[in-house]
């Protein structure tokens, strides 16, 4: 027992006195260095690497150095359709009818004009004078081959005079909304054209309650929205097709609410503050 | 041989093991404010851009909406920067002589974008998205803090996890409705609550219930942001 034990320590002593003279210090001492190494390694602050952070892929909006205008977002090749986006429906994301397709969906869409008596009364009741031959009432086709596409031109793309779908007070309040947001800036909180930007120096539009605007046919704001008129700049980005419509119903609402009789109105409504649903105070409200 | 020491450093040896603690758990404590602070989150530092634009100007003095910029907050992960025809939607016609909007104009003639520096960056391990904050009620201001109250932008929160965690713990601490998330001065008010805290989470409950928010454990579960 003693003997091994002496014959170990000699042994541990000759591995040192070995070391001492034949291998560097360093590897000597290695459980020393590399606890030493550890803590270094520990102390190094870990900010100093970002690999995770920022990994080597494009997100929205960073730079490339690959293209010459320094984006990495690339805007579609000419004609490409993306899945989902091949815009068959005319009226809707137009705003225009051919004529054959305004005659076919005056009478398909009757039921659409039902729900939303109001706002096809306010369109085709008041048209401006002499130049809409209102053939048939409450008739889309009434605005037929009387502006700019002129007789005889059967496929000439008109204003489309109705929506494209249903207006629900749901589409309403949607409308006012995207309004307040989009519209009021210039155009007043109430359609007068008196908004804050107005009031900075932007040159002023027409008020929706002027005549020519309240017989003007949906599919006509429907294309200001989309390329812009005069001084407005177009909004189709800014702005969905769906929601553009919706806007266009709460200028209808705005346009009636200007005209309407107080008798017309429910005693509960009267007086009763229409708030912008808590947006930001940006035109000027008049009531 | 002599004593070195007299009796009572035992004392203080002891007491210096027991004051070691004291000092660690200081130096802990010290580390994680340093990584709190504003200095290692980049919190309340503004951000120089390069066109001085000031959101205290047009959202605060022109009352535009958030919205009218940040089209895509309400559908989109990103809340969307405008691009530079957003800019001339008026400046076309306001300031479009002004040398401070140079830059923007020639953007505008180059078509090539203006390089904003970014204010927010959480690191890209996070997945964040604004759309599900917005439709479920977390206001901008929640986490952006009053925006129209700031010429240069900076960032208002830490953007750290704890930070995170902190709403997603507990939402009905901050969830208010819809209609007022992009109402930068919006705050709860009950006149049957005590103060302000009684009547945002009398509130926040509420619509954490009507708004369906997912529960707890989920808004809590690791793969929720880190996917």
């Amino acid at each position: 027992m003693w003997n091994i034990e002496k014959s170990r320590r000699q042994k541990a002593v000759g591995r040192k006195q070995k070391a001492e003279s034949g291998r560097p210090l360093w590897l000597a001492r290695r459980p020393v260095v590399i606890c030493l190494l550890l803590t270094a390694f520990c102390l190094l602050p870990s900010a100093c690497r970002q690999d995770m952070q920022d990994q080597p892929r494009y997100n929205a909006y960073r730079a490339s150095t690959t293209f010459s205008d320094g984006a990495s977002a690339r805007p579609l090749v000419e004609g490409t359709i993306p899945r989902g986006w091949l815009r068959e429906d005319e009226l809707y994301y137009t705003g225009k009818m051919s004529g054959a397709q305004a005659r076919a969906q005056a009478g398909a869409t009757s039921t659409a004009q039902a729900t939303t008596p109001n706002m096809q009364g306010n369109t085709s009741s008041q048209p401006s004078g002499g130049s809409v031959t209102n053939v048939s009432g409450n008739n889309a086709g009434g605005n037929l081959g009387t502006q700019q596409g002129g007789p005889g031109n059967a496929a000439a793309q008109q204003d489309a005079t109705m929506f494209p779908f249903p207006i629900t007070q749901d589409v309403l309040t949607r409308g006012q909304q995207r309004y307040n947001i989009y519209c009021s800036m210039c155009h007043g909180m109430t359609g007068y054209g008196d908004g804050m930007i107005v009031r900075r120096g932007f040159r002023r539009p027409p008020s929706y309650h002027d005549e020519r605007l309240r017989a003007a046919p949906v599919g006509h704001f429907f294309d200001v929205i989309t390329n812009g008129w005069g001084a407005m700049p177009d909004y189709a980005a800014q702005i969905p097709v769906q929601d553009r419509w919706a806007i266009i119903a709460y200028v209808r609402a705005l346009q009636l609410s200007q005209q309407v009789n107080k008798s017309e109105v429910p005693p509960e409504k009267l007086n009763q503050p229409q708030g912008g649903g808590g947006q930001t105070e940006g035109g000027g409200e008049r009531h | 041989m002599p004593q070195i020491f007299h009796r009572s450093t035992n004392t203080l040896a002891k007491l210096s093991i027991f004051g070691g603690l004291f000092i660690l758990a200081f130096a802990a404590w010290c580390l994680a404010e340093i990584n709190r602070s504003s200095w290692n989150t980049g919190a309340f530092v503004e951000r120089e851009q390069p066109v001085q634009f000031s959101h205290k100007h047009h959202v605060g003095d022109d009352g535009i909406d958030c919205r009218y910029c940040h089209t895509s907050v309400e559908t989109s992960a990103w809340a969307g920067m405008p691009p530079t025809k957003t800019c001339m939607n008026c400046h076309a016609q306001i300031w479009n002589d002004s040398p401070y909007l140079e830059i923007v104009r020639t953007s505008w003639r180059t078509n090539k974008p203006i390089e904003w520096t970014r204010v927010h960056d959480l690191p890209d391990y996070v997945y964040f998205n604004h759309s599900i904050h917005v439709n479920k009620g977390v206001g901008c201001s929640t986490c952006h803090g009053r925006v129209d109250q700031m010429p240069i932008v900076y960032q208002y929160a830490s953007l750290q996890m704890e930070w995170c965690l902190q709403c997603h713990r507990d939402p009905a601490r901050y969830l208010r409705p819809r209609d007022q998330v992009f109402n930068m001065a919006w705050q709860a008010e009950n006149a049957a609550a005590e103060n302000k805290t009684e009547a945002q989470l009398a509130q926040g409950r509420q619509l954490f219930n009507a708004y369906h928010v997912r529960h707890k454990a989920i808004l809590q579960s690791c793969s929720t942001c880190h996917r």
